[in-house]
């Protein structure tokens, strides 16, 4: 061998290295989860105990009735309501929108309630569908009111340390002397128990 | 030329020693986009699309619910149950579990709690109102009904 004397460098067997990068490889995949923080914020309204004054009455014309049943079937202001549930945006901002010129319909933004009844045995998602889209006619309503999308409206509704977004989410809300001109009126009712 | 053909006696070996860069590109991006599961979920999730979706303001401040049907029906059954923490929760536990979880924060933090509810699309509402009736005699009236992107068609 004096010909190959010094030429070959002894060099570490890395054939294994493609192992360990699977044993770690599944490792992770097996203990770890793509985490999910984002979906529909709610509040919700105080203690039922705490309540004092039950009976507000509330004229018929500032009320816009969603009923769903067990069956997943929806009422929208007393009628059998078969179309898209999406349309159900159109028909919330107008209502909201209304100011008094249809009698039937809303007085003022500020008074303007829309009302969620379901029943014990809806569905979850027919529920979150029908939230989904009362909650984006509203911020739809107050993006337009700010000038904004309404993607960009639940950004900044989502970040209220930056002192900008919070004027521009007090603005969207119609924020003066302490009462909102612009409130988000959902009212979502104890379910009924007349489904299974 | 002989009768038989001479068999042509060369090998190609396709290199793989690509093959644990690919592996770690793999891992480093499993690394960097999920997060270390913390509690094993018992109950089937089929969580349901939105679009209006918001993001969660600060991750320490909030408490996850899980509500489905159990993934083992023949111990659990198969009505929907309510999870936190581990365990299948009645929702007259659901005031306990919130003191708990409030205890864990800071006085000045206590108030911003808010509940993160992973609810199956398939569980009733009942249940989850009857949750929801108890967060607010605990006053965690800060709800996050978690759900997915929905994908505009």
């Amino acid at each position: 061998m004096a010909r190959n004397k010094g030429r070959d460098k002894p060099e570490i067997n890395s054939s294994s290295m493609a192992d360990i990068a699977f044993l770690l490889l599944i490792f992770f995949l097996v203990t770890t989860t793509i985490a999910n923080d984002r979906g529909l914020s709610l509040q919700l309204p105080p203690n039922p105990e705490d309540i004092e004054n039950i009976d507000i009455k509330i004229p018929e014309r500032n009320l816009f009735k969603i009923q769903i049943n067990s069956a997943d079937r929806m009422l929208v202001e007393g009628e059998p309501f078969e179309r898209d549930v999406k349309e159900l945006r159109e028909m919330i901002k107008e209502f909201v929108l209304n100011n008094g010129r249809d009698p039937e319909s809303s007085d003022t933004p500020k008074e303007a309630i829309v009302s969620l009844k379901t029943d014990r045995g809806t569905s979850q998602e027919k529920y979150i569908e029908v939230l989904d889209e009362i909650q984006g006619a509203y911020y739809d309503m107050y993006a337009a009111r700010i000038g904004v999308t309404n993607k960009q409206w639940r950004e900044l509704a989502s970040d209220l340390t930056d002192p900008e977004n919070k004027r521009l989410y007090d603005e969207g809300r119609g924020l003066k002397d302490g009462q909102l001109e612009f409130p988000m009126n959902v009212s979502i009712a104890e379910p009924t128990k007349i489904g299974g | 030329m002989s009768k038989f053909k001479k068999k042509a006696n060369t090998k190609q070996d396709i290199p793989t020693s690509a093959l644990p860069d690919i592996i770690f590109m793999l891992l480093f991006f499993f690394m960097v986009t999920t997060v270390l599961r913390e509690v094993t979920i018992n109950v089937k999730q089929r969580i349901p699309d939105a679009t209006q979706l918001r993001k969660l303001q600060r991750k320490s401040l909030v408490s996850y619910l899980y509500i489905g049907e159990p993934k083992k029906t023949d111990q659990w059954g198969s009505e929907p149950r309510v999870q936190a923490n581990d365990v299948f929760i009645e929702p007259s536990d659901v005031i306990l579990w919130v003191t708990t979880e409030k205890d864990k924060l800071n006085e000045v933090e206590r108030d911003q709690i808010t509940i993160a509810m992973k609810v199956d699309r398939e569980a009733k509402r009942g249940l989850v109102a009857d949750v929801e009736l108890e967060l607010r005699k605990a006053n965690a009236r800060k709800l996050l009904y978690t759900t997915l992107q929905e994908m505009d068609e």
